[in-house]
């Protein structure tokens, strides 16, 4: 018998797209992964920025104030702001409680390294990679979105946090008296694994997706691919012929570009591609004589 | 031990809705809110076409993946595998709506009425606890402890068993102890065929459908 409902199920009616989560759960990866990737960027090449940016240290702020952000988005989201303490209560089981968590320990670190307490930059760095492991751990959590469920959603959303940072940083280059060439060459290598991975987590998931979700991934993709990802390189490798101060604005371009592209694809993985996996089948009810073996 | 369980008869559901509005008439549920659902599936293609109903809601199960997501706790497991909400301790971040496989959780941030105004019923039974928090079926569980402090048994006497349960008219519905071998619902599936739904996800569903006499 052919199945009338189409969709990742054997039977039943067709995926629908979640309503639950929307701009503001978005905007916590995305501006959380953006926030941690620039305070690890801050960290392994901050160094180079003008004492007028170090004392105190803009960059770390920018860092914080983009997870502060974060979190004010999930705020936002919350039927019961006012209890918003109460999620603390879950550590055993919950990454959102242990995001939290990890967030209440990055801010005063944070603030320690804002004002220049030496070592406290590494210390936030890796405090920021821990979060951020937190929140990519979030998604894959909800068993509902099958477009979530891959296991290569985790190492995604660190590349892509990583980007971003890198990006964000670049963009500060503008107003640093240079950044280093490691710096633009870990750009380069993250948006390449950025891209392999996420080809990767889309063909992980290709066979469980509603053909709506498909779409806006395929979307998402090309986005990563052309502005994310092709156009942040052409752009380096402009700003490295031409040199000076052409570098500083071109790469500050790539930087925004990856950052946007990021963005976009955190953007799109929570809102339009997660459609849930409707109700299934797995068998027919037998009613009346029976029919066949 | 106790392990409560429902079991719907796919042969038998009529798709009357009796037990989505027996639901909605015990729990006081708003409009569009139904934490008991009837699905109605159609397969094939004319002249080969059928149609199937489909209880649906909260599946209880075993793992569930609503409660290991929640960050404040206010999603339990009893022991005897009922799954409850703390309305008190829901934050409403609805990060358990978006983790169950079987879209069984609602959150309304407003009160709502069937007929815009409350109905005197409506006001009286109003509970804003329930707003902007996550809401699903219980089982009935206020029904099944007092049934079984008052002595009765569980999807037996219908004092102490689920309202859509009672409700149905095709005798569709059963809930019973699945620990206990001569329960209804263990007999039903003893002696038909049966599948959870999403079987696949792992989260083990107390949740059972019938679609097949077990062949002997």
């Amino acid at each position: 018998m052919k199945v009338k409902h189409s969709g990742a199920s054997a039977f039943g009616p067709n995926p629908w797209q979640q309503t639950s989560w929307d701009w503001r759960a978005a905007g916590n990866f995305i501006c959380g992964g953006a926030g941690t990737g620039l305070l690890l960027a801050s960290a392994l090449f901050g160094a180079a920025a003008p004492a007028s940016l170090r004392q105190p240290d803009w960059l770390v702020f920018a860092g914080l104030a983009l997870v502060g952000l974060g979190l004010l988005c999930v705020w936002l989201e919350i039927g019961r702001p006012l209890r918003a303490l109460h999620v603390f209560l879950n550590p055993q089981t919950s990454w959102m409680t242990r995001e939290a968590f990890v967030g209440l320990v990055l801010f005063p670190a944070g603030l320690a390294a804002m004002l220049g307490v030496s070592g406290w930059n590494w210390i936030t760095a890796a405090l920021a990679m821990v979060f951020l492991y937190c929140q990519s751990r979030m998604l894959p959590a909800a068993r509902g979105i099958p477009a979530w469920r891959s296991a290569l959603m985790s190492p995604l959303f660190l590349v892509t946090a990583w980007c971003e940072g890198l990006g964000i940083f670049l963009l500060f280059g503008l107003f640093l008296a240079r950044t280093s060439n490691a710096a633009h060459w870990l750009f380069l290598a993250v948006l390449v694994l950025r891209l392999l991975i996420w080809y990767r987590y889309r063909r992980s998931v290709d066979e469980s997706l509603a053909a709506r979700a498909r779409r806006a991934l395929d979307l998402a993709g090309q986005r990563l691919l052309i502005m994310g990802t092709v156009m942040p390189l052409v752009l380096l490798a402009a700003g490295w012929l031409l040199g000076g101060a052409w570098q500083s604005l071109l790469s500050a371009l790539a930087g925004a570009c990856a950052a946007y592209a990021g963005a976009n694809v955190k953007h799109t993985l929570v809102t339009r591609a997660s459609f849930n996996q409707g109700f299934a089948l797995a068998r027919i009810p037998v009613r009346g004589v029976r029919t066949g073996p | 031990m106790t392990r409560w369980a429902m079991t719907a008869d796919l042969r038998r559901c009529v798709g009357c809705q009796t037990c989505t509005a027996a639901c909605k008439h015990t729990n006081a549920t708003p409009p569009e809110v139904q934490w008991r659902r009837v699905l109605d599936m159609e397969f094939g293609e004319y002249p080969d076409v059928k149609r199937v109903f489909v209880p649906v809601g909260c599946q209880h199960c075993e793992d569930p993946p609503c409660m290991t997501v929640c960050p404040t706790t206010a999603t339990k497991q009893r022991p005897d595998g009922i799954v409850t909400i703390d309305y008190d301790l829901c934050i409403g971040c609805s990060y358990c709506a978006v983790a169950c496989p079987y879209q069984a959780r609602y959150k309304t941030d407003k009160a709502s009425f069937a007929y815009g105004a409350p109905l005197q019923s409506e006001s009286k039974r109003r509970d804003d606890s329930r707003l902007s928090v996550a809401t699903k079926c219980t089982f009935c569980v206020d029904r099944i402890d007092a049934g079984l402090a008052a002595g009765l048994k569980p999807g037996i006497d219908p004092a102490a068993t689920p309202a859509c349960v009672n409700s149905c008219i095709a005798d569709a519905l059963a809930f019973g102890d699945l620990e206990d071998p001569k329960s209804n619902v263990s007999q039903l599936l003893e002696n038909n065929q049966s599948f959870r739904m999403h079987e696949e996800l792992g989260t083990k569903p107390g949740f059972h459908y019938l679609w097949d006499k077990v062949d002997k």
